[in-house]
């Protein structure tokens, strides 16, 4: 069964980047086929992003705050991945009297600071955090990641022109560019392909990577431009590892059944 | 009043805590506040969703976060940013929102803000402030700088007579006492009926209460006994009718079992005749007017 596949993968160190994130998507998989739900496909997309985030890149002195809310499955993943969350506490995912609900909760769990889920909001929540450090003269960043079809709220534009004339070169945008969004392809919607240039237009220092390979972040975060804010463009898969999901609009939505669960764990684990 | 509130944040300047957002606007009155507090006196533009944003993301920092803008900007177009991001997380961001009800008179309806507060607080632990007089920021803005709560302040114009000594700030406060019944009056209005009540005989002459903080904190002893003693009830604020404090009143005394049969509620109306003026204009629309107002407390005047 699949609980005892995601037991045998066993990484002998969290520094192999790709046996943690066979690992993550296992526990994702599984965590979403016990609750019963979907949002599977922007979770897939923001996990390797997450894993990279909370073991490599956050230290005590930063701030992370999750724009795209509707990944909180892959945030409590990333959570459990590093030991802030437990077994336990995953179970809990979209049950009643939880904490786990399927968007990042307003309380109860340290390590979110914002509740979110309604899109516009991260980026100027993080600019706001980012500007409060600088008073302060506290080290650290404030670090948010974003969708792409996020970028639609003319809230996300206001929080870019603001975090760019504050010159807040303590903060980082990081987007998840799935190339999907809630009712077609992001070209499709509301083109503003390619968005990197947009960034860079606004005058951001704006760097592209592969969303998948965790060192690219890793090392796509060790730029500090001497003006803020950094941009990183991710280009992911939405339900990246698990074929049959990837880059299909439905698995925006859809739970699986117990087959489909059990064909992407086999996939996953064989990877 | 915006004067007399900016004397009071400037009082404040040394506080390391203080951030204040203006959404582009304060020109030729916020500049002394400016001055005092440098650059934790940001210009976040005409974006107000993300300045809402970014003093969440301040207080939950550790800061003393304002924004301002003028009333219906800072209510209406970043209420998600409000709820979400100030009021879920129980943030004490203080969202001061300049000329409310009809004060922005002939610039037009996209000005006006008379469903300002009673918006607001249908969002959990919100405190809505209106100040009536000058004076009360004195006290008022200090209190701020301590409050855990989320909290809208509404500024008007004060209207009372100039060489007038209005009471200490609170929640409830007698200006005037009479026999002919109770004019409850929500901010300012307190003040632009003052002195017309205190030109009337007592026996015509209500008694005139202010109320100045939402939600409506329980009536007071006083209150309470010259409801009970004399019948009639007004209750006046320029605002509309739903989510009014007037409504909120009358459920306490409903509750109470002090329903009074002689009550009148007058609210904000919109724009009746279609037609745009000072705000003085709008609210003799209204009824709000104070001869109107008064009228109320006529001998024969049916409610
Ligand atoms: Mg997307």
């Amino acid at each position: 069964m699949s609980g005892s596949r995601l037991e045998a993968v066993d990484c002998p160190s969290v520094a192999d980047l790709a046996c943690r994130s066979r690992k993550a998507k296992l526990r994702l998989l599984q965590m979403h086929f016990e609750s019963g739900v979907g949002h599977l496909g922007g979770n897939l997309s923001s996990l390797d992003l997450l894993l990279a985030i909370y073991h490599d890149i956050l230290t005590s002195d930063d701030q992370f705050v999750l724009s795209k809310g509707h990944s909180a499955g892959a945030l409590y993943v990333a959570l459990w991945s590093v030991g802030r969350l437990t077994d336990d506490d995953l179970k809990q995912f979209h049950r009643d009297g939880t904490r786990m609900s399927a968007h990042p909760p307003a309380q109860g769990i340290e390590d979110v600071l914002f509740a979110t889920g309604s899109l516009g909001h991260g980026v100027g929540l993080a600019a706001g955090l980012a500007m409060g450090r600088r008073f302060q003269r506290r080290p650290g960043r404030a670090i948010c990641l974003t969708s792409d079809g996020e970028w639609n709220e003319g809230s996300m534009w206001e929080a870019l022109i603001f975090a760019k004339h504050q010159d807040l070169n303590n903060q980082v945008i990081i987007v998840d560019e799935n190339g999907l969004q809630g009712f077609g392809s992001t070209t499709e919607v509301a083109n503003i392909a390619p968005l990197a240039d947009k960034f860079r237009a606004f005058g951001c220092t704006t760097l592209q990577i592969n969303g998948h390979d965790q060192m690219a972040l890793i090392e796509a975060m060790e730029t500090r431009p001497e003006e803020g804010p950094l941009v990183i463009v991710a280009k992911t898969i939405k339900g990246s590892g698990v074929s049959f999901m990837e880059n299909r609009m439905e698995w925006h939505y859809l739970p699986m059944t117990a087959a489909q669960y059990e064909s992407a764990c086999v996939e996953v684990a064989n990877t | 009043m915006r004067q007399a509130f900016c004397d009071s944040m400037v009082r404040e300047q040394s506080r390391e805590d203080f951030v204040f957002l203006t959404g582009d606007l304060g020109f030729k009155a916020l500049e002394p506040l400016r001055e005092a507090i440098h650059d934790r006196f940001i210009n976040a533009g005409v974006a107000e969703q993300n300045m809402v944003s970014v003093a969440a993301g301040l207080a939950r920092q550790g800061f003393r976060a304002w924004t301002y803008s003028i009333a219906p900007f800072m209510f209406a177009r970043p209420f998600e940013q409000i709820r979400n991001d100030v009021c879920l997380h129980r943030l004490p961001v203080i969202m001061v929102g300049n000329g409310g009800g009809y004060g922005y008179g002939v610039m037009g309806a996209t000005h006006h803000a008379i469903e300002d507060y009673g918006v607001l607080l249908t969002l959990n632990g919100l405190d809505a402030l209106i100040p009536a007089f000058d004076s009360d920021f004195t006290t008022l803005i200090p209190s701020l700088f301590t409050t855990q709560r989320p909290t809208y302040l509404r500024l008007g114009l004060e209207e009372k007579p100039k060489d007038w000594t209005a009471p200490p700030f609170a929640p409830w406060r007698k200006l005037v006492s009479g026999q002919a019944g109770t004019l409850i009056a929500v901010g300012p209005i307190a003040g632009s009926v003052w002195a017309s009540c205190m030109e009337r005989p007592e026996e015509t002459r209500p008694n005139l209460w202010c109320l100045s903080q939402l939600p409506v904190a329980d009536l007071p002893e006083e209150l309470w006994r010259d409801i009970s003693q004399t019948p009639r009830l007004v209750i006046a604020e320029e605002h509309v009718a739903t989510g009014s404090a007037g409504s909120a009143i009358a459920l306490k005394l409903a509750r109470m079992g002090g329903v009074t049969s002689q009550f009148r509620h007058v609210t904000a109306l919109g724009y009746p005749s279609g037609l745009y003026g000072s705000q003085k204009f709008h609210r003799a629309e209204c009824g709000l007017a104070p001869a109107s107002l008064l009228a109320a407390f006529d001998d024969k005047a049916a409610l």
